[in-house]
Order: C-alpha cells, then sequence, then structure tokens
C-alpha cells in the first residue's frame, strides 16, 4: 500500500484530483449542458426535447440574430485592435522613468477595477440623449447646435458602446504589456543602441519580438472578454436601437430568459464557442510559435 | 377543486352581513371568520409569497403591513420576498416546471397562461371576491381564466397614461386632453412647435416602449395574431398605424430610439419634454419633491388616457399583476385566505393609497377608493383595468405570446417604421416573420 502511494503518477494523480473535480463540476458540466440545450427545444424549468439542428436553422434565418453576429465581430475587432494599439502606447509610456511613476501606474487600472455596471451607468449618463454632459460642454463651447444622439442611431450607438468598452479595457491590455516590458533586459537595448539602432527600430526588432508571447495572451484573453460582453450593452442600451448593439451574449440572455426560449438561448451561445475556440487556436498555433516571433516566415 | 356554490354565497354573505352588524370589532372579526369558515387554514400552515419588488415605498409597507395583520389574525407566518418584475418571470416558470418554491406568486401579464396546469384552481376566491367587489373587469378573465376555471387571482395593474402639461395644451388651444387620434397629432405638433415636444420611449424598453407600442397598432386595428393565432400583423391597419406613427414621430424630442424605461421620467421631470407615456409616478416625483420649481410642475401636470383610434374602443396594454398559487404548495388554503384577505376592501383600499393609485384595481368596486376622488389627476389610472386589452391580443396567451413581447417585435416593427430605417411594409414583414417563429411552434 505505501509503494502504491509512494508513486510519483498516483500521487501526482491524487493531487490533481480535487482541481479536476472542480474544472468537470463547474466548467466542464455547464458548458456540456449548455451546448446539449441548444439542441433541445427546452423552455426555462421544462426539460426539452431532441430536435437536432432546429434551433441553428432558424437562428440562421433570423435577421436579428444574423445582425447580433454581424454587431459581435464588428465590436469585438474595432474594440480589440484599438484597445491593443492604445494599451501598448500606454505600457510604452508608462515604462519610461516618469515622475510619480507608481502613482500613474495605479491609477491607470482604475477603469478596470470600477464594477462594470457601475461605469456602464456613468457611460448611460454620458450618452443620456437629453443629459449628455459630452453634448452639453460642445454645446456650449459652439460646435454642435443640437445634442449628438449617441445611442439613438445604430452607428453612433455602436460606436459609443465600442467607445465605452475600450476605456474599461485598456488597463488591463497596457498594465500587461507593461509587465512584459520590464522583463526585457536593458542590456538588448544597449546593445542596439550601440549598433546605431534608431528608436523605431529598436522597438521593432527587440521590444515587438520578446513582448509577441505576452502579447499573444493578452490579446485572446482581451478578444474572449469583448466577445462575450454583456453588462454594459445591457446597461446601455439593452440591444438597441434597432438591435443595433445586440450583441450574441445579449440577444442570447433575451431570448432564453425573459424570452423563456432557454433552447434557442443556448444554441445562439453556443454558436460563439466557433468563434473563441479561432480566436485561442490563433493565439496559441500562432502568435506564441517561435518562428514567428523571431521574425520567420514558414 | 371545490367551487362556490349559491349556498356557499349566501352563507359567506349573510356571515358578513351578521358581523357587519357587529360594528367595527365586528368587521374585524367578519374576515377572520371567513378566513376559517370558507377556507380553514392547514394545521401548521406557513406560507412563502414572492413579489415584484415596489415601484413605490408605500406599496411595500403596507402590503408587508397588510401580511402581517394576516399572521395576527390567523397566526399563520408569511415570509414575503421581492425581486424586480422581470425576474420574477423566469422564477415563476422554474418553480411551476421543477413543482418546488414559494406558495404564492405574484408575476407578470400571461404567466398563469404558460403553466396552468401547474396552479390551483381558485374560482372560490375569485367568485367570492367578485361576488362581494361589484365584479371583475373584462380583461381579467383573459388574463386569469382558463376554461372556465380561475387559473389565478387578479391583483391590478400598473397603469399608464399619457402624461402632459395642461399649460403647453391650453396655449395650443386645446381645453381638454382630446380624445381622437387626429386632435392627438394635433395636439402633439403643437407641443412641439411650443418648444415642449412629446417624447415615447422606443428603445428596448420592456414596460414604457411596450405599452405605447402596443397601444399604437391596436388603436389603427392592427393585432399581432387573429384569434386562432395567425400571425396576421402585416396588414393594412398596422401600415396605417405605422404611417400614423411617422407623423407623431416627427414631434418627438431627438434621441428616442435609445430611451428604456427610466427615460422618460428624467426627461419630464426636466422640463425638457411636455408629453409622455408613463406610470404615475413622475407626478407624484414631482408633487412630492421640496424643490418649489417641481411643485409648480406638479401643478402643471394632466393625465390622460390614451386616444380611441378606428376601432373605437380603447386598446390600451398595461402591466398586469397574477396572483398564482402552485399546486406543489402544502397549504392551499391558507394561500387562498391569504389571497382573499389581502384583496378585501380593509386592506385593498388602503394598499393602493399607499402605492399611490401606482396599482390599479381589478375590482369595480374599488372605483369608490377615495384615493381617486382625492385628487382629480389620479382619474385616468383608476380606469386602467377598464381600458385595456391583454397583451397578445387578439389570440390566445402562452409561450408564444410572451416570447413574442420579451423579444420587443412590436416595438422593433414601429421603432423600424417611424424612424424611416424601414418602410412601414419592410417592418411589418419582419415582425411577422419574427413572430411566427414562435406562434408555430
Amino acid at each position: 500500500m505505501n509503494r502504491f502511494f509512494d508513486n510519483r503518477n498516483v500521487l501526482g494523480l491524487i493531487f490533481m484530483l480535487p482541481a479536476a473535480a472542480l474544472l468537470l463540476v463547474f466548467l466542464t458540466y455547464p458548458l456540456a449542458l449548455g451546448t446539449w440545450l441548444g439542441f433541445t427545444d427546452a423552455r426555462i424549468g421544462r426539460a426539452g426535447h431532441w430536435i437536432g439542428l432546429e434551433n441553428f436553422s432558424m437562428l440562421v434565418q433570423d435577421s436579428v440574430a444574423r445582425l447580433s453576429l454581424f454587431n459581435t465581430l464588428f465590436y469585438t475587432v474595432v474594440a480589440s485592435t484599438i484597445k491593443f494599439a492604445l494599451g501598448l502606447w500606454l505600457a510604452l509610456l508608462l515604462n519610461r522613468n516618469l515622475p510619480f511613476k507608481s502613482f500613474f501606474r495605479a491609477i491607470v487600472l482604475l477603469p478596470f477595477i470600477v464594477p462594470t455596471a457601475l461605469s456602464a451607468i456613468a457611460f448611460w449618463w454620458i450618452y443620456d440623449a437629453q443629459f449628455s454632459v459630452v453634448s452639453w460642454a460642445l454645446e456650449r463651447m459652439g460646435l454642435i447646435h443640437r445634442y449628438i444622439d449617441f445611442l439613438g442611431d445604430p452607428w453612433n450607438a455602436r460606436l459609443s458602446t465600442i467607445a465605452a468598452n475600450i476605456w474599461r479595457g485598456v488597463p488591463f491590455v497596457a498594465i500587461c504589456l507593461l509587465a512584459g516590458l520590464q522583463t526585457i533586459p536593458p542590456s538588448l537595448y544597449e546593445a542596439a543602441a550601440l549598433d546605431g539602432a534608431t528608436p523605431w527600430q529598436r522597438f521593432r526588432h527587440v521590444t515587438l519580438p520578446l513582448l509577441t508571447p505576452i502579447i499573444a495572451v493578452v490579446m485572446t484573453f482581451s478578444v474572449l472578454f469583448t466577445f462575450t460582453d454583456f453588462q454594459l450593452i445591457y446597461v446601455l442600451t439593452r440591444g438597441g436601437p434597432l438591435n443595433a448593439t445586440h450583441l450574441m451574449a445579449t440577444l442570447s440572455f433575451q431570448r432564453a430568459i425573459p424570452g423563456g426560449n432557454l433552447g434557442e438561448g443556448a444554441a445562439l451561445a453556443t454558436l460563439m464557442i466557433p468563434f473563441l475556440l479561432a480566436a485561442i487556436l490563433f493565439s496559441y498555433f500562432g502568435l506564441q510559435r517561435r518562428k514567428w516571433q523571431q521574425g520567420a516566415r514558414d | 377543486m371545490s367551487k362556490v356554490t349559491r349556498r356557499d354565497f349566501l352563507k359567506t354573505t349573510a356571515g358578513a352581513a351578521a358581523a357587519g352588524s357587529l360594528g367595527v370589532g365586528g368587521a374585524m372579526w367578519s374576515q377572520e371568520a371567513f378566513a376559517q369558515s370558507h377556507w380553514k387554514p392547514e394545521k401548521g400552515a406557513k406560507l412563502r409569497v414572492l413579489r415584484w419588488k415596489r415601484f413605490v415605498q408605500g406599496d411595500e409597507d403596507k402590503w408587508l403591513e397588510n401580511t402581517k395583520k394576516f399572521t395576527q389574525m390567523t397566526g399563520i407566518p408569511v415570509r414575503v420576498d421581492s425581486e424586480g418584475w422581470e425576474d420574477v418571470r423566469p422564477k415563476a416558470a422554474v418553480a411551476a416546471n421543477v413543482g418546488t418554491g414559494p406558495d404564492i406568486i405574484i408575476s407578470t401579464f400571461e404567466d398563469a397562461h404558460q403553466y396552468p396546469d401547474k396552479l390551483v384552481d381558485v374560482s372560490d376566491v375569485c367568485n367570492y371576491l367578485g361576488g362581494k367587489y361589484g365584479g371583475w373587469y373584462d380583461v381579467c378573465k383573459d388574463y386569469c381564466v382558463e376554461k372556465g376555471k380561475w387559473i389565478a387571482v387578479p391583483m391590478g395593474c400598473a397603469g399608464n397614461a399619457i402624461v402632459h402639461r395642461i399649460g403647453t395644451m391650453k396655449k395650443a388651444g386645446f381645453e381638454e386632453f382630446p380624445k381622437d387620434l387626429a386632435g392627438f397629432l394635433k395636439l402633439a405638433q403643437a407641443y412641439k412647435a411650443a418648444g415642449m415636444p412629446p417624447g415615447f420611449a422606443l428603445g428596448n424598453a420592456t414596460g414604457d416602449g411596450n405599452v405605447w407600442c402596443h397601444w399604437l397598432v391596436w388603436a389603427h386595428g392592427g393585432k399581432m395574431v387573429d384569434k386562432k393565432g395567425n400571425v396576421v400583423i402585416a396588414s393594412p391597419e398596422t401600415e396605417a398605424a405605422l404611417e400614423y406613427g411617422k407623423q407623431l414621430y416627427a414631434t418627438f424630442v431627438p434621441g428616442t430610439l435609445s430611451w428604456l424605461d427610466p427615460n422618460n421620467n428624467k426627461a419630464f421631470l426636466d422640463g425638457q419634454v411636455g408629453m409622455t407615456a408613463n406610470g404615475i409616478s413622475i407626478y407624484y416625483a414631482a408633487k412630492n419633491s421640496k424643490d418649489e420649481k417641481m411643485h409648480a410642475m406638479a401643478e402643471d401636470i394632466g393625465h390622460a388616457n390614451f386616444p380611441i383610434g378606428p376601432v373605437g374602443r380603447t386598446t390600451e396594454l398595461n402591466l398586469f399583476f397574477p396572483m398564482m398559487l402552485f399546486k406543489y404548495s402544502r397549504y392551499k388554503n391558507a394561500a387562498k385566505a391569504y389571497l382573499a384577505f389581502m384583496m378585501e376592501k380593509e386592506q385593498y383600499e388602503p394598499w393602493q393609497q399607499a402605492a399611490i393609485g401606482y396599482v390599479s384595481h381589478p375590482l369595480k368596486a374599488y372605483e369608490k377608493n377615495p384615493l381617486w376622488s382625492s385628487d382629480p389627476k389620479n382619474l385616468p389610472y383608476s380606469n386602467s383595468m377598464k381600458v385595456m386589452l391583454p397583451n397578445g391580443y387578439d389570440g390566445p396567451m402562452g409561450y408564444a405570446s410572451a416570447a413574442t413581447m420579451a423579444d420587443f417585435i412590436m416595438v422593433n416593427m414601429v421603432a423600424e417604421a417611424v424612424s424611416g430605417s424601414k418602410s412601414p411594409k419592410e417592418a411589418m414583414e419582419r415582425a411577422k416573420q419574427r413572430a411566427e417563429r414562435y406562434y408555430k411552434l
């Protein structure tokens, strides 16, 4: 018996069991259940019957669901790209020797610390059709003559929600990239400087390649968070106007819980999985490859 | 299920009359006598009630006070939990289908028709109350009667009416609020010209958006489905409604496409909007404010029921509250006694007063509640149950009508058409396709 427990493999297995149990119960089971529900006509509280791909084929024909797919992709691509650009820029700035460095680094995190539901309410006021402080200020300055309809026009609403998402997401990207920047040995920059590299060349050939692994991880998370965003939209627009800001997550909720159609909501949520998987796979098999990081091509 | 026979009814009324002759103390005792003779509570009974969270504080305070009174009189402990009104619906569905949960759930709209076989027949309670208090308004039967049996006790509805500024109306040459669509449009145009434009929610506003958009379509004779549940929204009547809506929308304050439920309250109280559709809460916020300016506004606020369209009858949609008793409850008699007790005049009228008329009564006798005559401005809200149509009109109520509303199909159609993002024909077709998905199941 003792020998059995001395075995490294057995011990390893035993130590892993609690974690595995947690993952199974709280991650695998809900995911599997959600996927299963997508293939049934379940309603809230009523077990469904297997209906195959019916939910999915209905969603494909549903103009609101198609619009939500477009909205989600647009929201994710635009918000993630800008979050990356601004985050990297901010990280580079914070990596310099600034006065009150720690103070600035701490303060940058604020938008990320404030609960989303709260900051969303602040944005709701900022974007209000009648009480917007932005419109008020611009009007006082004589730049506009009528309040901006931030959330009432489909494209304005899309861009406004994206702006709010960026505001919230940039600190996460910036702080993670800052951590990455600090792992780059200064000697590499010194060597590059001795070789006469310009600041751009130093960034392009020293910073960027060494930062790629962390960029991959950060952007994977950032894309996942953005793609599955819910709170911001729910507070600001509930998917309106004219469903122009309905993301797959918000529409899935609307159909499943208030609408009672659990099967269809689950199917819509399941449809998000391939996109999320694609983002993860791209990151892990693409951005993290040594060859790519060193600038080579396949 | 026990039904009230004529003999039962005579017994109760005779008992009540006898008790009533004993004076005030007797009236209290008649409550107890009624609770014990009609619905003898089970031994050791205790109740759990889940209800929607108050919109006005007085409602919750008085409801709990009345509940406490019930406990004092019967010895039955009652626990009342509150949840946001939009969260009660999914919880009630789970309770119904899992077979465990609160004994009584006070939910919204057509919930009783979503799982009628899980609900206790409360015909005895409803017949007793209807007999005693002048009968139920017709719409109560739409919401709560299934195959001739009452499956829920109507609690009332949160009334919605036009809230407007009297001064602006008079300046525009209208002595009273117009009752027809042509006059209404003219008045809206006059409000805009006077710099006090109307504003009605067109975003995904569960309450305020659904209410006025349904009225607009119904008033013109359009409807989502016919009596058999066939989707008939794409019709000349709906088109007429949307064309009318376009003209009305042209008078609105900018930004209504983004409006959720709270927006119109804020804009009206700020004086940016002169006309909207809302509960009585705007008026009370102004009336009870400590600000002098707000008092002046309260003086100037008028209320009116929605105008009547070519269909020739009122066509409003109000947030209806059914009280459902579930079959899994172990204390059905105690629960029935509680439901009846809460709807009795001694409890209901003071509660309605405490809720400042936010909940409009389902029983006709409560039209005489002094609350309504104490301030003539309350009057339109006293009509709410009388002037409304059921959700999912003119079809059967149930899963499809609930899902159609939750998916904002009517609101989206109106918003698309009136804002010009789609032609009325396109908007109607899209609404039809979306609604058919729910109704064909």
